[in-house]
């Protein structure tokens, strides 16, 4: 449990110049990038990173994205991007970016979608909103695997499923529009049924939600009738980060 | 400032430089709303829907929804920004004056927690809330205040990063002091200016 209480925030917040290392090709719109940092420091696992990108004559985008590994990964981030049509950093990251390249970076920030030990857990995830989730599972992963931590998972389909050599028994999919050929499990949106088996045994303890406002929403009002408290369901909607 | 420059970047959501102005640095313009909570999205009914001005204040008051309604409401055009990011500019609200609302309670503190249903609270000078500068709102172009949003009623800083613009707002509790709301504890500005990029503690 040491690994997991919080770490000293030293202000972080210079922008500083990262260097892409491995990229992973996840599904067929979300890669993985890992960053080297110089000046890295360790993040909380939900925490995220801002991101700078400069024009020939200066203009700037800036975009915030989830960190997916754990803190126990020193001097590097994991992004996990979702390539969105009409965006402008995510399609950089997607199409430009290459093994070797630099990239401005700062971080990582805000304190209050993060787990800090705490247990048991309950994981709601949306799509792209599992990756924050998998910062936590890899972190319990690597210092107490045995603490009570269980991912229900909702996505379109068996292609879209971001970490999929990284999920097991902790993990509940849900396949909103087809699910893979012979699946047995739980099919269409989240519902009572799936959050009370998966997470109400959990219901003492914390639950963390991401995805899509929607998502959130059904996720929330599922996991206060399973039992959770409402000051004990953390929340991370899309904002469109593009 | 940096002199790096991105390699390949050459930016695909440049806007017409008229709106570029009403930009703040790092932000992006977006057409839609997005919603943005931290935790479960609080179900208020006007008909329980209260508002206080308390804390430092010579003379205490409280409204209910149908002696609130009695204000005098003026409309809003504002832009509004997004600490995660957006800027959406050109959109309006309409509700009553935070002068108003303070000038009944008479103030005797220079700060204030703004106080949600739901728990939410944020932290602001009287200075940032006063002389036309704040109000409290219960429609969003034309229509009544939708609940993702904060209805029925919530407060517009629209000069301040969209945070401190507390949805589901239910009071100002007026302080001799400035201390951190929800937010300002969890990483964010204490003051959050978007044109000066106040976004994080170290900012």
């Amino acid at each position: 449990m040491e690994r997991l209480t919080p770490v000293a925030q030293r202000a972080p917040g210079l922008w500083q110049l990262g260097t892409v290392t491995a990229i992973k090709r996840e599904t067929p719109t979300v890669k993985s990038f890992r960053i080297s940092v110089p000046m890295w420091i360790p993040q909380l696992p939900g925490q995220h990173y801002e991101v700078r990108l400069t024009a020939p004559d200066g203009y700037r985008a800036q975009r915030s994205y989830s960190i997916a590994s754990s803190p126990l990964d020193e001097d590097e981030v994991e992004l996990t991007i979702d390539r969105l049509a009409d965006g402008e950093v995510s399609p950089y990251f997607h199409d430009v970016v290459v093994v070797g390249d630099q990239v401005e970076v700062r971080g990582p920030f805000t304190s209050y979608f993060v787990w800090r030990g705490e247990s048991p857990v309950a994981l709601v995830g949306g799509g792209s909103g599992v990756v924050p989730l998998m910062a936590m599972l890899r972190q319990r992963r690597r210092t107490d695997p045995e603490l009570p931590m269980r991912l229900v998972y909702s996505v379109r389909s068996a292609e879209d499923v971001i970490y999929a050599d990284e999920l097991d028994k902790d993990a509940v999919l849900t396949y909103t529009r087809r699910p893979p050929e012979g699946w047995s499990g739980h099919r269409g949106r989240i519902d009572a049924a799936l959050i009370d088996e998966a997470c109400a045994p959990l219901a003492n303890g914390v639950a963390f939600v991401c995805g899509s406002n929607g998502f959130v929403e059904a996720g929330t009002q599922l996991l206060m009738s399973a039992g959770f408290a409402p000051d004990r369901i953390r929340t991370e909607r899309f904002g469109p980060t593009d | 400032m940096s002199n790096f420059v991105s390699r390949a970047f050459t930016g695909r959501r440049r806007v017409p430089p008229e709106l570029a102005a009403r930009l703040p640095p790092g932000q992006y313009l977006e057409t839609g709303f997005p919603v943005l909570t931290a935790g479960p999205t609080p179900d208020v009914a006007p008909g329980d829907w209260h508002f206080s001005v308390d804390g430092m204040v010579a003379s205490p008051h409280e409204w209910s929804w149908n002696t609130f309604a009695e204000l005098p409401f003026e409309d809003v055009p504002c832009d509004i920004h997004c600490v995660t990011k957006w800027s959406k500019l050109g959109t309006s609200f309409r509700g009553v004056s935070v002068d108003t609302l303070l000038e009944r309670a008479e103030p005797r503190g220079g700060y204030l927690m703004a106080r949600s249903y739901g728990g939410y609270t944020t932290n602001l000078a009287v200075e940032d809330v006063t002389g036309g500068q704040a109000w409290v709102v219960t429609e969003h172009e034309g229509a009544p205040l939708p609940r993702e949003h904060g209805g029925p009623a919530r407060l517009l800083v629209p000069h301040l990063y969209f945070w401190k613009s507390a949805k589901w707002v239910m009071g100002l509790r007026l302080m001799d002091h400035d201390e951190p709301g929800f937010w300002e504890a969890n990483g964010y500005h204490m003051h959050g200016d978007p044109w000066k990029e106040q976004r994080y503690w170290s900012d």
